[in-house]
């Protein structure tokens, strides 16, 4: 039983969606950094996919050359601050502090990442520089962490860069699919306009890419396209009654959340399909919106989720009910939904089998369909030769990120099938790197 | 039984922990609220001629989050008139008539010594310390540390104090000077009845990175000031030791001074021949109350080892300080790596790689960091041990059997060290030094 209220203004809102990471006070952050080892090779590095050197910030934190920190987070991570937020730190930087092996708490390090870079964000201090101009355009798809990291590297090397965003906003799912308790809009945005001031990529909103002319009009116009559109809209299940009112994907729900926050009417009771990071953070997110039972079903045991131990604990902790081994089969109502009607499952021989003679209804008016967005198959095909994997994930070179038509890179969810921001970040500077290689051989 | 009270020359106080003459024992208040938390004896801020002060006076060290590991102060003596200072003298002593009350002075004349000794007798001290040491502001004008510095002008003023006081008369030193014996033996020959020290080290301890004015600041400039806390403590004990095994001064009771903080700092001055210590910067830092912690740890120390008083085990690590050249050249220890307790910073690999003797290489195996001793390459230096941030990860393991000893001292006497530029009885010769280019990356 979830014990949040409903939140019925914005201060109520921000109540309850606190904070996970809150921003250190210098006090704090001096503390904190002082407690660094510098490890030699520090683990930490290598546990963060895009290797910052996480000793060196620290202890430049520690001798209050802030700014100094910030440009050893952005020269290798283009969405430091972003980062520092919303990474899953606990399995990256500081699972691998070596404290943890005498049980001392690890060093803060997302949170002294993000107060490095939100001090600098904040005082709007020049830190980049852009290239020397060469004359020669890129094109990117998709304003998301992968595009703009793509877009910032590639300025820095003195390309013009053109990204084209379908929404109106930038930073992809870095707004729009993230739990409000990691990251507000506020920072996420800031941090871009930061990027954007300094090195003047150019981002066209509300341009979605979407037919064979617009490509063809971009392969003519740009030296380079990198593909960052990351995936679709929520899948589909494929079940009865799936359009029923009250239905709604994983993605889109989060969306409407950040874009709502208070203004968005969750019901009482809510069903929350999935077993990944999101449906941890939508299951936690209809709890913080005042929702008094929320129950999230996952197909398999709970040792088969994919989500982080950390995320279903935090769910658990907001009051969320699970149950496992069982498989929406249909959702009844009449119009609306009233219900999901599951089958349970069992592992028979390693594969999970549909018990059909087993099957009940939870109630519940609203159910978030955690279950997977929807690759961007369709739109590949309007680009010659580009290949994909079975699961319609990009292919790419994985040291230059050039996808089978050496005109386009690609980077981010769209190759990985849905990971981190921090993974997209690292994707699109690669690709950036690749982009001016094959440009420059 | 534990008996902390001590008899220091003639100065009995119920335990040897004494406050510094310093700002802590600026005011009767103050003196009397250290009794009141359990110091035994106080030296009271110098007297003299009463001085005009700066605003910004302390300035300090921090060692990362670690605040005032070393103080830095450009005070000068009692800028409170000489009577307001005698009258809370003997209220002081009113109060606590067996607590140690002592006068710390300083004035230029003779008959200004004869006076102001005369002065605080009156008022009921126990004892006068004669302060030979502040190096800041009153050396200028020929006091304090500029005694210190000249033997024989310090040998005269004790000759004089000794003359005119009837209470014992304590003789602090200064530490700005090249052999602590050399005013120490003054001291001794001028008649003093004991010896304490160290007063501060001269010292800029920081510069400001937009003003260039190092602290503190005055309006913009700064002077060198007086260096104490934790950070001299090494060099207060070094200072201690030559006094505490000279033949002769060794004969008088020593005050050690010089950043004792907690009760194993009180235990290493008694053990290099300390027989009461004073104290002022953790005060400054913590209030009266660190006292507790010294009192408490003092006791269990004295209690586990079976001492009486401190008087059982003052000076008995002096046999074990001796010269270079009387270490045994034939022990041999080892660094070994506890793996259950590694955390695999490899602080220790990097340590000895780049600072010392490339004698621990790091873990091949993937799935953990833990680095493994190079026993032919370890000189036993103690480096590893000493980065290691676990508590009794690296220990030091004996690998000699005790059988051979030589010195430095017996090799000479016995012509057999290195006397030329490519002598073949180097120490190092034999000994794994990677090739230069080994240090280049690939």
């Amino acid at each position: 039983m979830a014990e949040y209220n409903r939140p019925t203004s914005e201060a109520e809102f921000q109540n309850n969606f606190k904070q996970k990471k809150p921003l250190m006070n210098p006090t704090e952050a001096f503390y904190e950094s002082a407690r660094c080892l510098f490890c030699y090779d520090a683990p930490c590095i290598k546990a963060c996919p895009t290797h910052i050197d996480i000793p060196l910030f620290i202890k430049q934190i520690q001798t209050k050359n802030t700014e100094g920190a910030a440009q050893t987070i952005f020269n290798a991570n283009w969405l430091g601050n972003t980062c520092g937020l919303v990474c899953p730190t606990g399995v990256l930087c500081e699972g691998a502090c070596v404290f943890n092996h005498q049980n001392i708490m690890p060093i803060q390090i997302g949170r002294l990442q993000n107060f490095a870079t939100h001090k600098v964000i904040d005082s709007g201090k020049e830190i980049f520089k852009v290239g020397k101009p060469n004359n020669k355009k890129m094109a990117i798809i998709g304003a998301g962490p992968a595009g703009i990291a793509c877009a910032c590297e590639l300025r820095s090397l003195g390309y013009q860069v053109c990204i084209f965003e379908a929404k109106n906003k930038a930073s992809g799912l870095a707004v729009h699919g993230i739990a409000p308790y990691k990251i507000s809009n506020e920072e996420v945005l800031n941090e871009i306009s930061y990027l954007q001031n300094q090195l003047g990529f150019e981002i066209r909103y509300n341009t979605p890419i979407n037919s064979k002319e617009q490509l063809q009009d971009l392969e003519k116009n740009y030296d380079a396209i990198f593909l960052g559109l990351g995936l679709g809209k929520t899948g589909a299940l494929e079940i009865e009654g799936e359009n029923k009112k009250g239905v709604i994907g994983a993605v889109e729900f989060i969306e409407e959340l950040r874009s709502k926050h208070h203004h968005l009417k969750v019901p009482n009771k809510v069903v929350v399909l999935g077993g990944g990071n999101t449906a941890m953070d939508a299951a936690s997110e209809a709890a913080k919106m005042g929702a008094k039972k929320i129950v999230l079903a996952y197909r398999n045991s709970k040792e088969k989720m994919k989500a982080y131990k950390f995320e279903y604990d935090f769910a658990i902790s907001a009051g969320v009910d699970s149950l496992f081994n069982l498989v929406p089969i249909g959702i009844v109502g009449k119009g609306k939904v009233e219900g999901v009607k599951f089958a349970k499952t069992e592992l028979i021989e390693g594969k999970l089998q549909t018990k059909n003679n087993d099957v009940f209804v939870v109630q519940c008016d609203l159910v978030i369909k955690a279950t997977g967005q929807a690759k961007q198959g369709a739109f590949y095909q309007l680009i010659d030769h580009l290949k994909c994997d079975n699961q319609s994930r990009l292919l790419i070179n994985k040291e230059t990120f050039q996808t089978s038509n050496p005109k386009y890179f690609a980077g981010g969810d769209a190759v990985n099938g849905g990971a981190e921001v921090v993974n997209a970040a690292y994707d699109g500077k690669m690709a950036a790197l690749g982009m001016h290689q094959w440009l420059t051989k | 039984m534990v008996d902390l009270s001590i008899n220091f020359a003639g100065i009995k106080a119920p335990n040897p922990f004494w406050l510094a003459s310093a700002p802590p024992t600026n005011s009767g208040y103050q003196i009397m609220k250290a009794f009141e938390a359990g110091w035994g004896g106080a030296v009271w801020k110098t007297l003299g001629i009463p001085v005009v002060n700066v605003s910004s006076r302390y300035g300090s060290v921090n060692y990362r989050d670690t605040r005032m590991m070393g103080f830095n102060n450009i005070e000068l003596i009692t800028d409170r008139p000489l009577a307001d200072n005698l009258r809370e003298i003997e209220e002081v002593k009113k109060y606590f008539p067996n607590h140690a009350v002592i006068a710390s002075l300083m004035v230029e004349t003779r008959k200004e010594w004869i006076q102001i000794i005369k002065d605080v007798e009156n008022a009921g001290v126990d004892g006068i310390e004669l302060n030979f040491g502040c190096p800041h502001g009153m050396c200028e004008r020929g006091m304090g540390s500029a005694v210190g510095q000249e033997p024989e002008v310090l040998k005269t003023i004790v000759e004089w104090a000794k003359d005119a006081a009837k209470v014992p008369v304590i003789t602090k030193l200064t530490p700005n000077i090249s052999h602590i014996t050399d005013p120490g033996l003054a001291a001794y020959q001028g008649g003093t009845d004991a010896i304490s020290l160290i007063n501060t080290i001269k010292s800029i301890v920081g510069i400001d990175l937009d003003t260039y004015a190092p602290y503190p600041i005055v309006d913009g400039k700064g002077t060198n000031g007086g260096y104490c806390g934790p950070a001299v403590k090494p060099i207060a004990m070094n200072m201690l030791k030559d006094l505490a095994q000279h033949p002769e001064i060794s004969k008088i009771p020593l005050s050690g001074i010089g950043g004792i903080e907690t009760w194993r700092d009180v235990v290493e001055f008694i053990l290099l021949g300390a027989t009461s210590i004073q104290v002022c910067t953790a005060v400054m830092h913590y209030g009266f109350g660190i006292v507790r912690e010294m009192d408490a740890g003092l006791r269990a120390f004295m209690d586990t080892k079976g001492y009486h008083t401190i008087y059982d085990f003052a000076g008995l690590a002096l046999p074990n300080v001796t010269e270079w050249k009387h270490l045994d050249l034939k022990y041999k220890v080892i660094a070994a790596i506890n793996p259950d307790k590694c955390i695999g910073c490899d602080l220790c690999y990097i340590a000895c790689d780049d600072g010392a003797h490339q004698a621990i290489a790091r873990s091949i195996d993937l799935k953990n960091r833990i680095p493994s001793i190079i026993e032919e390459n370890c000189v036993g230096c103690n480096l590893c041990s000493l980065v290691c941030p676990v508590e009794n990860c690296i220990t030091m393991l004996r690998k000699d059997d005790g059988t051979a000893h030589v010195t430095w001292a017996e090799r000479t006497n016995a012509d057999d060290i290195p006397t030329s530029f490519n002598d073949n009885r180097a120490g190092g010769i034999g000994h794994f030094v990677p090739k230069p280019t080994d240090a280049l990356k690939s």
